[in-house]
């Protein structure tokens, strides 16, 4: 009897340990698996964002090679600088611009694609392929376009309108930069706003249309509120993604006319790599992370709402 | 517990790797060799030019053939003209910068004011056959800061004016070599046969090549005609508003937006595909000629003050905080000795008075002739103004550039725009 507990228990501990050892290698292989990716987010993500809050504490002079902690100077040289405001409010209007034109233009695209009829494989394809392009090479393309005697103003001139010089003027430069970003992104929203759609039950407009509901009281009654919640996801990844902008800057206006387009990113551009003053634009850079960081968090609750409404 | 305890290892050790790889990153920036054996100098340009690079290329080898004690490589790394002060800053950033790098004359200041430069004097004027005295003293105005010399203006490249002859027959004007012989050659008269050729060609006029109504340092090339200048000569006081310069950019609106002179902003024409009448340009571009059309080359015209000779510079530094800044500075008095010198001299004019002459230029540059080379090279060279610089150019570039926007509108007040350049880069030229 105590020979049988014995070989019991010693299966018992010889089966912990076979589990144990097998739970281990488990855990080892799972952290090898993610490894390369933690380093690299430590190498290249939270080291760089740790060592731009410690710069942003800096006058770094990279040509005179001094580098001198300086506190808060350059935070209230931040708040005290009108260009950083003007920069603030060219940002504020892009992502304004972009919002309200690509989630329009994406919802109209979407409502349009989503009928049953010959052709709108072709035109999702069409509207989709920006997307897929190469952004600077798209980019400069506009730019010819966009030229005084540019294709635009020379289709223009052939029904008689004479086209304003686009990227030269304060007033057309801003609607232009906001225009090609649309045109180059909306199909990516579009793709979202289908999804959506076709995610909105048949029976309950068809309930809408028998209780004699218009198409457009349908539309606004019924399948907004059902797909608000891909709005607000879609409005809020635009807004992130227009703080980002930089390229249609940098190729179409430099930032100008004036300061007309100098939007956030390329005012820590202008200020790190044509200032050299690389304390002070990661000042900068740390009022964009917290901008960024403030609307993901908007966006994550967002998200959790979106999914709950799911279920 | 055990795999809380394994976590905390895995992230120390993750940690570390991130350290350890940061730290390699640091240590990658040193120098090529070792202290004590031969070390490899590195040289940032903007040329991407195959042949060019093969001729630096060529003189790098042979210093490494006679040097190789000292050095064992030189190599030379292109960096995008559009971006390449950038890119030279970046790498300074970095914890990487080059032992020599080429840089733009309206960065010169910056450059030597930081102190990030060695003083060349000490080492050109001692090197064994490098004839030091034999530079032009005017081309070095730039590079200097009280006794010291801070680069090396290796490039001398005068600004003058391409002509397409075969525009201006067309409208029925004038050469600009006939306008010198008969002593009317002025920005006046440039720009009336310009607005002529334009009309008759429906073509462009007179183009300022690379301005692009954004590079308004271009626009010295003409202002300086009116003796106008944008700050005074100590950098500390704004002059885009005296009654000079108010007057130039008077003239340059007027060519632009009522005699259409001047192609407008967001047009654009290449005088080397045959889109222009005229262009300002420096001399180097005569390369890009072919025999499409008949042209020629002549001086920059008279202002109502005087006529004024500009030429585009461009300095060859070593860094002062570099590994290698000896060697580095060693290389480069041989790189620009009288021999390699006139070497260099078929791509870049070189501040060297003895070899500022047509028949040497000649040889360099084919498709000019010695009397083009003789009135725009060897005579432009001497005395010639550089390109606007200050040890703030690069916000002052951008902000004059801000600032210049509101003038490039058909009725914009010149008066009024020039004074709001001085309100936004006067704290600039005081701070």
């Amino acid at each position: 009897m105590s020979a049988t507990l014995d070989r019991s228990t010693r299966r018992r501990a010889t089966s912990a340990r076979r589990r144990s050892t097998a739970r281990r290698a488990d855990v080892l292989t799972g952290y090898a698996f993610v490894t390369p990716q933690l380093v690299g987010s430590a190498v290249f993500v939270i080291g760089p964002l740790i060592a731009v809050g410690w710069y942003s504490l800096h006058d770094w002079n990279v040509l005179a090679n001094s580098f001198t902690f300086t506190g808060a100077a350059n935070y209230q040289r931040l708040i005290d600088d009108p260009s950083f405001v003007d920069s603030l409010k060219a940002s504020g209007i892009f992502s304004a611009g972009l919002v309200v034109l690509n989630v329009g233009l994406a919802l109209l695209l979407a409502v349009m694609l989503n009928q049953r009829m010959r052709g709108t494989t072709t035109f999702r394809t069409f509207f989709f392929s920006p997307v897929v392009v190469s952004l600077v090479a798209w980019t400069i393309v506009w730019g010819f376009l966009l030229q005084a005697d540019g294709g635009i103003n020379g289709f223009l001139s052939q029904i008689g309108v004479d086209g304003p010089n686009w990227l030269r003027r304060e007033d057309t430069a801003m609607l232009s930069v906001i225009v090609v970003q649309v045109f180059k992104n909306v199909g990516l929203n579009m793709v979202l706003f289908l999804a959506a759609l076709q995610g909105v039950p048949g029976e309950i407009r068809e309930a809408a249309r028998v209780d004699g509901a218009s198409a457009w009281r349908s539309f606004r009654s019924i399948t907004i509120p059902l797909i608000s919640p891909t709005i607000l996801l879609v409005s809020i990844l635009t807004i992130v993604g227009s703080l980002q902008v930089f390229a249609q800057i940098a190729v179409l206006t430099q930032g100008g006319p004036g300061t007309s387009t100098t939007v956030l990113v390329y005012y820590l551009y202008q200020q790190a790599f044509q200032f050299n003053e690389f304390g002070y634009a990661s000042t900068v850079s740390v009022v964009l992370f917290l901008i960024v960081a403030v609307l993901t968090l908007v966006q994550w609750q967002t998200r959790k709402r979106w999914v709950f409404h799911e279920v | 517990m055990r795999t809380v305890r394994t976590g905390r290892g895995w992230l120390a050790v993750t940690a570390l790797a991130a350290i350890t790889l940061a730290a390699c990153g640091a240590d990658s920036s040193d120098d090529g060799g070792t202290a004590d054996g031969p070390v490899e100098l590195r040289m940032t340009v903007w040329t991407a030019d195959e042949a060019q690079l093969a001729m630096f290329q060529e003189i790098g080898d042979a210093y490494v053939a006679e040097h190789g004690d000292t050095v064992s490589d030189v190599s030379f790394e292109t960096l995008p003209f559009e971006e390449y002060t950038t890119g030279l800053t970046t790498q300074i950033a970095g914890g990487n910068p080059p032992d020599l790098a080429w840089i733009f004359e309206n960065s010169a200041p910056e450059f030597v004011d930081s102190g990030a430069l060695l003083d060349l004097r000490p080492v050109l004027e001692q090197a064994e056959g490098y004839e030091f005295d034999d530079l032009e003293p005017d081309a070095l105005n730039l590079w200097s800061s009280g006794d010291g010399l801070f680069a090396y203006p290796f490039s001398n490249s005068p600004f003058g004016i391409f002509v397409n002859l075969d525009h201006l027959a067309a409208a029925g004007q004038p050469t600009p070599a006939e306008l010198i012989a008969n002593g009317e050659w002025t920005w006046d008269k440039a720009a009336e046969i310009a607005a002529a050729a334009a009309q008759a060609s429906g073509k462009s006029g007179l183009v300022v090549r690379d301005f692009e109504f954004s590079a308004w340092d271009n626009l010295a090339t003409i202002w300086n005609g009116w003796d106008a200048r944008p700050w005074s000569d100590d950098g500390t006081t704004c002059e885009f508003d005296a009654p000079e310069m108010v007057d130039a950019l008077t003239w340059f609106h007027d060519q632009v937006f009522v005699e259409q002179a001047i192609p407008g902003p967001g047009t654009t024409a290449d005088f080397f595909a045959g889109d222009a009448a005229l262009t300002i340009t420096q001399i180097s571009r005569a390369s890009a000629l072919d025999d499409s059309f008949a042209w020629d080359l002549v001086p920059l015209p008279a202002g109502p003050a005087e006529q004024v000779s500009v030429i585009g510079q461009a300095g060859i530094g070593v860094f002062a905080d570099g590994p290698n800044a000896e060697a580095a500075a060693d290389f480069l008095a041989y790189f620009t000795n009288p021999e390699n010198a006139e070497k260099l001299s078929t791509y870049f004019p070189p501040p060297r008075t003895s070899l500022l002459n047509a028949d040497t230029l000649k040889a360099a540059n084919p498709k000019l002739t010695a009397e083009q080379l003789q009135s725009v090279v060897v005579d432009g060279i001497k005395g010639a103004q550089t390109k606007p610089a200050h040890a703030k150019f690069s916000q002052l570039q951008q902000t004059v550039r801000a600032e210049l926007d509101a003038l490039w509108e058909p009725g914009a007040d010149v008066e009024a725009v020039a004074a709001s350049v001085c309100t936004a880069i006067d704290p600039l030229l005081g701070g």
